[in-house]
């Protein structure tokens, strides 16, 4: 691109086209893709999460959230005890079959768009308590869009989780609630 | 410490005359009683004022496989009781056969046990009559099984990610 060229503007279907923007951002839905843009980097760095720590990889997750690995850098300075208020569910920990419908009603309490991150072994699959007590994998009561390996995960694992549930939220349709897949994810579940 | 044993056991077996099945000595030595004279036993190690054994410690329950009894299935209780005045221990201990897996509940003696009874029946599925609320405490309420009976398997059968014929189970 020129940029010393003079601005030319189109006209396209009544609305004026800035023909200098760059490739892909210019013509109709110019604004629409900039606000989705916008939107989902303001609901990425302003995430509140809802901590659900129940053992080993809890603390794990108090040290990220402890000034040395400082989630507050993330914008998820406050934490939302309240699934009501929260864009995020930590999972972190282990799981029993007891604590599942617990757990299952937290998730369903939460507004969308919501998110969940499960840490650790435990809550992605039930990790070494392989018994009949221990809820195999959070993912046979609740949707996960991101898992994080490891037993406990180190905080920078949490935080890369953390990362990735923050490019989801950028990337992902500003109404990913209405998609078809997601309903039908959450048809899996059962959950209305 | 030998004399103070003697002398337990010669005050329990006074006390508990034919209900004393075997007694077995040790450290923390054990009167074994019949299931359904749990409760006596229990209430008369209580009452006994030379006894005093007023503090019920721990209860819980056993399960012998047929192999290990050579006589059929057996479910078993412990009580631990503890004697505060003089610092003694002892073990109260019962069989039974998994059929008839009943015994006295020891609630009105010691309210710890309540909890405690609904542990040994959440685990083994072992009943107590007149207890107050025996539903169990530890696993969900939907569960149908006794998980700590030798005849459950311990791994959770739902689990899938191990199904490999060379690294799995
Ligand atoms: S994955 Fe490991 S560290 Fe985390 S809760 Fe389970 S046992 Fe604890």
């Amino acid at each position: 691109m020129n940029a010393s060229a003079p601005t030319p503007r189109q006209t396209q279907g009544g609305v004026t086209l800035v023909s200098e923007a760059p490739p892909g951002l210019s013509g109709e839905g110019f604004f629409a893709t900039s606000l989705s843009a916008a939107i989902g980097l303001a609901r990425a760095k302003s995430m509140w999460p809802m901590p659900y720590a129940t053992s080993c990889c809890g603390i794990e997750f108090m040290a990220t959230a402890a000034p040395h690995y400082d989630l507050a850098r993330f914008a998820m300075e406050r934490f939302a005890y309240s699934p009501r208020q929260a864009d995020l569910l930590m999972v972190m920990g282990t799981i029993s079959k007891k604590l599942g419908p617990v757990l299952r009603s937290v998730y369903e309490q939460m507004a969308e768009p919501r998110w969940v991150l499960s840490v650790g072994a435990c809550a992605s699959s039930g990790g070494i308590f392989d018994t009949y007590s221990v809820l195999q994998g959070i993912d046979r009561i609740i949707p996960v869009d991101v898992y994080v390996p490891g037993c406990p995960p180190r905080p920078e694992q949490i935080i890369d989780g953390l990362l990735r549930v923050h490019e989801l939220a950028m990337s992902e349709s500003l109404r990913r609630r209405d998609t078809a897949e997601y309903q039908a994810r959450l048809g899996y579940y059962g959950i209305a | 410490m030998a004399n103070e044993l003697q002398n337990l056991q010669e005050q329990v077996a006074a006390a508990l005359g034919a209900r004393c099945l075997k007694w077995e000595g040790g450290e923390l030595p054990a009167v074994h009683v019949p299931p359904a004279e749990v409760y006596s036993v229990v209430r008369d190690l209580y009452d006994d004022a030379g006894l005093a054994f007023r503090f019920l410690t721990s209860l819980c329950g056993i399960h012998f496989t047929a192999d290990a009894t050579g006589d059929g299935e057996q479910l078993g209780l412990i009580y631990f009781l503890h004697d505060l005045p003089r610092n003694r221990r002892m073990r109260v201990k019962t069989v039974f056969p998994v059929a008839a897996a009943e015994v006295e509940s020891i609630t009105p003696i010691f309210a710890s046990a309540n909890w405690m009874e609904r542990e040994a029946y959440d685990f083994y599925g072992i009943k107590f009559k007149n207890h107050p609320n025996l539903i169990r405490i530890f696993n969900i309420e939907t569960m149908t099984v006794f998980p700590l009976r030798k005849d459950f398997p311990l791994e959770d059968r739902t689990r899938h990610d191990k199904n490999d014929p060379m690294f799995g189970r």
